[in-house]
């Protein structure tokens, strides 16, 4: 039996908004490993630093200290234009409130991270119809977002995050503006559908209902992991 | 280790895209866009009007001078346009004659008269008359033959769009000039009508200037055909000397026009209009285009967030803006040709003109409402942090 590969590996990881009394610590040294084939959940109160944790991993929000090897790479040593390159091939993002474009179609929604990649038009297109047709929503391509419920407006998001077939796969708080059955059967599609042993799937989320899906649950409070409960989903 | 920076860079030119990207958040969202155009095109309709009167009356300051074709002209060092001529005593004519380098030398009277027309009613007309040997700067003749002009009280009328005030005379119709019979004897067409709006009347010299009351001095200009063009510099030293002014043509009319626009209020007239023009248009179209930005700030932040690169996401805004702004110039430039151009069908003497420097002129206008409406959006979506979309 193969070992797992290390998809994210951070030590250290400290941030602070602020500076002199108005410093606030969001995130207290914390470390967090991951491996390919894991869904890992960030779960906690409000305020305990999670979507900071998230951001950091991601490359988006820079840590004041610490380091983050995503895939091997480690990513804040890289330039704010390798880092949106890095971004954009090896993570894949399901934003809270979804972020589609409304002025553009569903299709056309899917297929903007092969467009970033510079993907002819077409060839983009054709590409998230057939990613909308995994998430069912084939018949939907041509319609805009507004148009469909918050549990087919989720699933779109997670096209477009799959399109570019991210080795990471990050998602904040993907249930917050679905309904109970709705939130469920998408992470159970998740959880199904997309996560396999190239990948790890981090998840940030307040919602218990769903904590049946997760490998691993990593408990914060005041910007540190105070517990990590495994599970076996 | 993997990951190196070779390993992220996007390679090869084709944007085309996020372009196509850029084009589609732009004209989906139909109200912002509509605007958009709205504003850039009232903008270049107005800066493009304005300037296209401006430059349609500064050419037709100078019809006398078009018309006649003379290369060099030489009045008073007084005269300013055409229009205001003083006249100059014979000897300036021989003078002229006799100086190195001119080829012929003629006389051209050009004033204005009250004529009496048959129906007892009065107009006031502008005479030319013409060297009465030469007939130099004759117009093209549409009806009649040029040497009718020497037939008794023989008058050739222009048929412009002002030789109705004159009851649209015929071969054989008369008139009067300070109690001197007058007949048309030909009808001629000129390249460009007067400025002020009066009918056209081609004589002899030797008639106008009996004809029509005078001062002391008759010729209004001398008109020179140099033996090359070479001789010029040398043949306006000799008229200098002589205390008098030789002008090209091109000079001439350069001279009118910046009378026009230094002397009469019309330069700074056009300045302010201008001014207020590329102001309202930069407000609506700037106000606007920030607006469009402000509103999909969102959506530019998740796109960062997907990794788009700061220097795309410039070149998106940029692509938005100049779209808009080359799509909204069009439509103004379009709008105000078809204005004028149906103008000109009602009224013939509509003097507005579309040139190229016009064009040009309201095209660097509506880029530097392009370029200020897309720095402050620029600013405004690089200052923007993915992370926000996060925090939600």
């Amino acid at each position: 039996m193969s070992m797992p590969r290390t998809a994210i590996d951070a030590t250290g990881l400290e941030k602070w908004f602020g500076e002199g009394e108005a410093r606030t610590l969001a995130l207290r040294g914390v470390d967090l490993h991951a491996d390919f084939g894991e869904m890992i959940y960030i779960v906690g109160p409000s305020g305990s630093g999670k979507t900071t944790l998230l951001s950091v991993l991601s490359g988006i929000l820079r840590p004041n200290s610490g380091r983050v090897l995503a895939d091997g790479t480690d990513i804040w040593t890289l330039d704010s234009s390798h880092l949106a390159e890095f971004r954009l091939h090896k993570l894949g993002f399901v934003f809270q409130d979804f972020h589609l474009f409304p002025r553009l179609n569903t299709a056309e929604n899917v297929a903007i991270p092969l467009i970033l990649r510079k993907a002819p038009w077409d060839e983009s297109i054709r590409e998230a119809i057939h990613y909308l047709d995994i998430v069912g929503l084939k018949s939907r391509a041509d319609l805009p977002p507004v148009k469909l419920s918050g549990g087919e407006q989720q699933r779109v998001a997670i096209a477009r995050a799959m399109i570019g077939k991210p080795d990471i796969l990050i998602m904040d708080e993907p249930t917050a503006s679905l309904d109970g059955d709705t939130g469920h059967g998408i992470l159970k599609f998740v959880r199904e559908n997309i996560l396999n042993e190239n990948r790890c799937i981090v998840v940030v989320t307040h919602d218990s209902r769903i904590y049946e899906f997760a490998s691993r649950i990593l408990k914060m409070e005041d910007g540190r992991i105070i517990g990590a409960q495994e599970r076996a989903a | 280790m993997k990951g190196s920076r070779d390993e992220f860079s996007r390679k090869g030119p084709v944007v085309k895209g996020i372009l196509k990207l850029a084009y589609k958040l732009l004209v989906n969202d139909k109200a912002k866009f509509t605007a958009l155009l709205v504003g850039i095109a009232f903008a270049s309709f107005s800066m493009i009007f304005i300037t296209a009167m401006f430059i349609g009356v500064l050419r037709h300051s100078s019809s006398t001078v078009i018309n006649i074709g003379a290369s060099v002209w030489v009045m008073d060092p007084a005269v300013q346009t055409p229009a205001n001529s003083i006249g100059m005593p014979d000897y300036v004519l021989d003078a002229v004659r006799s100086m190195q380098g001119v080829a012929y030398a003629v006389p051209l009277y050009s004033s204005t008269a009250l004529v009496k027309l048959s129906d007892g009613t009065y107009q006031a007309t502008s005479v030319i008359g013409l060297d009465d040997t030469s007939l130099f700067g004759r117009p093209e003749m549409i009806q009649g033959n040029i040497t009718d002009i020497y037939a008794e009280n023989g008058f050739i009328v222009v048929q412009d769009a002002d030789y109705p005030k004159l009851n649209s005379p015929h071969v054989g119709s008369d008139f009067q000039l300070n109690d001197h019979r007058c007949v048309i004897v030909g009808v001629a067409r000129v390249a460009m009508s007067s400025l002020f709006g009066l009918p056209t009347l081609y004589t002899t010299y030797n008639r106008a200037i009996q004809y029509i009351p005078n001062p002391r001095y008759t010729a209004s200009y001398v008109l020179v055909e140099p033996k090359s063009l070479s001789d010029i510099p040398k043949i306006k030293q000799q008229v200098e000397k002589l205390g008098y002014l030789a002008l090209t043509k091109d000079e001439f009319t350069m001279r009118s026009i910046k009378f026009y626009i230094y002397q009469t209020g019309m330069g700074t007239n056009l300045l302010i209009m201008t001014i207020i023009t590329f102001t309202v248009g930069l407000s609506i179209s700037g106000q606007t285009f920030y607006t469009f930005i402000l509103e999909n700030l969102e959506r530019f932040g998740a796109l960062k967030a997907l990794g788009t690169k700061d220097s795309e996401l410039v070149g998106m805004i940029l692509f938005q803006a100049t779209f808009t702004a080359l799509t909204g110039y069009g439509l103004g430039a379009g709008l105000c040709t078809l204005f004028i151009y149906l103008a000109k069908l009602r009224l013939p003497s509509y003097f507005a003109t579309i040139t190229f420097t016009n064009l040009f002129l309201a095209l660097v206008m509506v880029l530097i409402i392009d370029g200020v409406s897309s720095y402050a959006g620029v600013r405004r979506v690089l200052r923007i942090e993915p992370f926000e979309i996060f925090r939600g």
